[in-house]
């Protein structure tokens, strides 16, 4: 197992940041983290790559213990932590240059690893990176993470904050990374990037929710969602919250998702009681649930 | 040692490329020694006096040409009765009062002893200090000049004697402190400023997660500083000697020693606050409060330790700037070799290895 | 929704020195609406909505918010309309009804009706319990809730949002959306900038900015006709990508 958790507990002066969490990460693996802010993703980051002690359970990346060996884990492990940490005032190149001096290495020595996401920032090797945009620094802060070529790549957020684009090229990275026998770790809070994963957990308050293979857990969720289309959503929102029968209501992009509490729930009741409502165009479909219905179901 | 090379490296660029901390790192030490060494003074200049003279003889007349031609005074205006005195201090136009008795020189000549008051504002007591003293000084000095032909001594006046500053210069007074302050200040402050910096941004948790052992970021963090520091006491003490003239009178050798052991230990605490704090305001705000101010009051470079009531005296041991202006002040104005300062210099040792010590007990590996 | 205009710009032009931020924008916003406004980082959003809410100059060109001019009544806008970003949202160190007295009272709010409306408010929020409890110890969906609300604290004619649901649990996002919904059935204008590209599909209508200029404007499910795509993720991509 490159990592390995097991019921690790972490409490700051009140509040239970992680509670009894365990799973396993394979060699090679992508292994996502999902869930929102506050969840415990990067207390659970900062316990595996050493920065913190656990209060209870244990953990090995690599093979280390994250306690008693953190030294050896230091050397094997490549982290970028939430706030694509660089330094400001450097620039790109310094930035990658002194990364790669620190973890005993050179730019040269690894170059093949980080090349194809090098060469889309080189044209700016000058520029501090205090300047750059947010998915340049996305890059640049990745690329300063496997300089050192490690075994295990934690990465807290990466795409948090960064737009759409940068955020599907920094997916694509990944997935070629993945080929080069690198372990990822990587948390985020965009229910949307979980599907990229080999495997997830979802996480919340401190708690996994689940952990399975991003198609398994859609496929566990149970109930029939349908998509609920009408002119006027805010009226269509409140109008199903009403309805005596529903068990949840989300605003899903153009539709809602709405699932019933009856096993015999038959769309046309509804859509009559929503016409009482004076709603018109009403469109009542079946679609199937996507991680963001499982998580919230999980969470409820 | 090439990952503490590349690591030192990073550490110039960031200093030279923060306008404000190379602003702090050169600018102060220049400011603030030509602000003490001119503008805020002990001395005085041109101080404006009035005169009451009841005799209008030769002997006044020859005083007051004595006093109006010294640097230090000008007689601004003469006053004809007592009852204005007060009025003319109210006015806050002079600063003291020259009051020749009736008959100055006739009671010289018979009496041997002649009486001239002197009136000073005391409302800033320091400088009315000084006018006396000064003024005291030169109707000494006439009196002197008259006793030259003359068998009997015609004068009591106090004498008042200034041993190693007999110019009364007060900048050689400032120098060792301002070098304290500074020395405190680029390396206390400014190492604490740049580790919690990295805190901040969140690159301490990179640093943290790399082999980098804990005792090269130390020294990677502290090392530009040394020798940040060495330059800045350099170009304190030859302004000093090139400016203001100051004469050292000792080894420039084991002053520059003295000074580095000094700022070791202001940098091992510089390393303490920024354990303990978590943001580059907080270390700041430490750095002033904890380090600049007890500096600057109970060092003994402002305010006499002898004339501090005895607790403030007891906490002034602990402060390593009070043993360092000692040792400075010893080998720059007294020219006294380590025979002398040894007790002090040993102190300072002393709390130099007890704050690294602790620092490096309380630096963490992870981050809690 | 009416046709009555709260925002009307044209033509309206950013520059930094040489580099044209914002370029030449025209558009215009109804009464009620839901105003998406996107954009790749560093497309120019942000100085586009800084000029509207009146703490930035425009180089050239013309806009109008809440009626008044953005050039000639700076001031006026900003008492018409309420402002909520992530960065800045609430004071940590304040508890949730020293916020609302806090926020009540720069917008000139008279003592009662501050009183009423944070009574009101914090019902709404169910944050009963936790009304005398710092900000900063709350969730930050919470947060992210209540500075909604302290926003519209003084009934703006318009709201501008700037990322309001960035790492919110997806929960508290549909519920914070549905506060969006409400304010703007209300008559409330929102004008919202986000990373969410399902929360696109919530807009009434939607801008995209590439490169300082508005490259698509329109209603999500044209956009997505026009593009010949199932999602506004889609969209975004094509676009933002050329």
């Amino acid at each position: 197992m490159s990592i390995s958790i097991s019921n690790i507990s972490k409490s700051y002066k009140k509040a239970k940041a992680l509670q009894d969490i365990s799973f396993d990460v394979k060699p090679g693996e992508l292994f996502g983290l999902i869930g929102p802010d506050g969840a415990g993703k990067t207390t659970l980051f900062r316990v595996l790559t050493t920065l913190l002690i656990a209060n209870e359970g244990n953990a090995t990346v690599a093979g280390f213990d994250v306690v008693d060996d953190y030294k050896s884990i230091r050397k094997n492990v490549g982290y970028m932590p939430g706030k694509f940490s660089l330094y400001q005032d450097l620039t790109v190149e310094e930035n990658l240059k002194f990364f790669a001096t620190i973890f005993g290495t050179t730019i040269e020595e690894n170059y093949d690893l980080i090349k194809e996401i090098y060469v889309q920032i080189e044209p700016f090797k000058d520029r501090r990176a205090g300047k750059l945009s947010g998915g340049m620094k996305q890059k640049l802060a990745l690329c300063c993470a496997l300089i050192h070529k490690p075994k295990v790549l934690f990465l807290d957020e990466p795409t948090t904050g960064v737009d759409p684009v940068s955020r599907k090229e920094f997916w694509d990275m990944l997935k070629r990374l993945q080929q080069k026998h690198i372990t990822i770790l990587v948390s985020t809070p965009y229910m949307d990037e979980a599907a990229l994963c080999d495997r997830i957990a979802l996480i919340q308050d401190g708690k996994i929710l689940e952990i399975d293979s991003p198609e398994a857990i859609v496929k566990n969720y149970t109930k029939q969602i349908y998509n609920v289309r009408a002119n006027n959503m805010y009226l269509l929102i409140n109008s199903l919250k009403e309805y005596e029968y529903n068990h949840s209501v989300y605003p899903f992009g153009e539709f809602v998702h709405y699932t019933n509490s009856r096993t015999d729930f038959n769309p046309e009741n509804l859509k009559v009681f929503l016409e009482s409502k004076s709603l018109i165009d009403i469109e009542i479909k079946k679609t199937v649930a996507t991680i963001e219905d499982t998580f919230m179901e999980l969470a409820k | 040692m090439k990952r503490f090379k590349g690591f030192i490296k990073k550490e110039f660029y960031h200093i030279f490329r923060d306008r404000r901390s190379l602003f702090i790192l050169f600018g102060m030490p220049i400011a603030q020694i030509l602000l003490f060494g001119f503008a805020i003074t002990n001395e005085i200049n041109n101080v404006d006096i009035a005169v009451l003279d009841h005799s209008k003889d030769a002997t006044t007349e020859e005083i007051i040409n004595k006093i109006s031609d010294s640097k230090y005074f000008s007689v601004k205006q003469m006053v004809d009765r007592e009852a204005d005195i007060a009025s003319v201090f109210k006015k806050g136009e002079v600063k003291a009062v020259l009051n020749f008795e009736k008959d100055f020189s006739k009671n010289l000549m018979k009496d041997h002893k002649a009486t001239v008051q002197i009136i000073t504002d005391a409302t800033d007591p320091n400088t009315a200090n000084t006018i006396s003293n000064y003024l005291n000084a030169i109707l000494q000095k006439y009196q002197k000049e008259l006793n030259k032909d003359i068998t009997i001594a015609y004068q009591i006046v106090p004498q008042t004697r200034m041993v190693y500053n007999p110019e009364l210069k007060s900048v050689y007074m400032f120098v060792p402190g301002v070098m304290t302050i500074i020395l405190m200040l680029v390396s206390a402050m400014m190492t604490s400023i740049s580790i919690t910096r990295e805190k901040e941004l969140g690159t301490m948790e990179i640093l943290l997660v790399s082999p980098l052992k804990p005792i090269q970021v130390i020294i990677g963090k502290v090392f530009p500083y040394i020798f940040l520091s060495i330059i800045n006491a350099v170009v304190i003490v030859l302004l000093s000697i090139f400016i203001f003239k100051m004469p050292v009178q000792g080894s420039l050798f084991l002053l520059g020693l003295e000074s580095i052991l000094f700022i070791i230990s202001a940098l091992a605490l510089g390393i303490l606050i920024s354990t303990i704090s978590a943001t580059q305001q907080t270390a700041m705000m430490i750095s002033l409060m904890g380090l600049m101010l007890p500096v600057i009051l109970l060092s003994g470079f402002i305010f006499p330790i002898t004339s501090m009531p005895l607790p403030l005296q007891m906490i002034s041991n602990i402060i390593p700037a009070k043993w360092f202006i000692i040792i400075i002040k010893g080998i720059m104005l007294k020219g006294v070799g380590l025979q002398y300062i040894w007790k002090e210099t040993l102190i300072l040792l002393g709390m130099t290895v007890f704050f690294i010590a602790l620092s490096v007990k309380k630096y963490k590996i992870r981050l809690e | 929704m009416s046709n009555e205009k709260v925002i009307q710009v044209e033509g309206l032009t950013k520059m930094f020195g040489d580099f044209t931020a914002v370029n030449d924008i025209t558009f215009e916003v109804n009464k009620g609406e839901i105003f998406g406004f996107l954009g790749a980082n560093g497309a120019g959003k942000t100085t586009a909505m800084k000029m509207l809410i009146g703490i930035s100059k425009p180089t050239s060109g013309k806009a109008k918010v809440a009626g008044f001019d953005v050039f000639k009544h700076a001031e006026d806008i900003k008492k018409n309309i309420g402002y909520m970003s992530q960065k800045f949202a609430l004071y940590d160190d304040l508890t949730v009804k020293e916020n609302i007295t806090f926020f009540g009272g720069i917008y000139g709010l008279p003592r009662k009706r501050i009183k009423e409306k944070s009574n009101v408010l914090i019902e709404e929020l169910g944050l009963e319990q936790v009304a005398n409890k710092l900000v900063g110890s709350l969730p930050l969906g919470w947060k992210q809730k209540l500075s909604f609300s302290v926003s519209l604290l003084h009934d703006p004619k318009i709201v501008f949002l700037d990322e309001p649901t960035g790492g919110v649990d997806p929960i508290t996002r549909r519920q914070f959306w549905e506060m969006i919904y409400k304010a703007a059935n209300n008559g409330t204008t929102v004008f919202v900038t986000t990373h969410y590209m399902d929360e696109a599909e919530y807009c009434d209508r939607v801008s995209i900015m590439v490169n300082g200029k508005i490259e698509a404007l329109d209603t999500p499910k044209k956009l997505k006709e026009q593009f010949k795509v199932a999602n506004m993720n889609d969209v975004f991509l094509k676009l933002a990508r050329g």
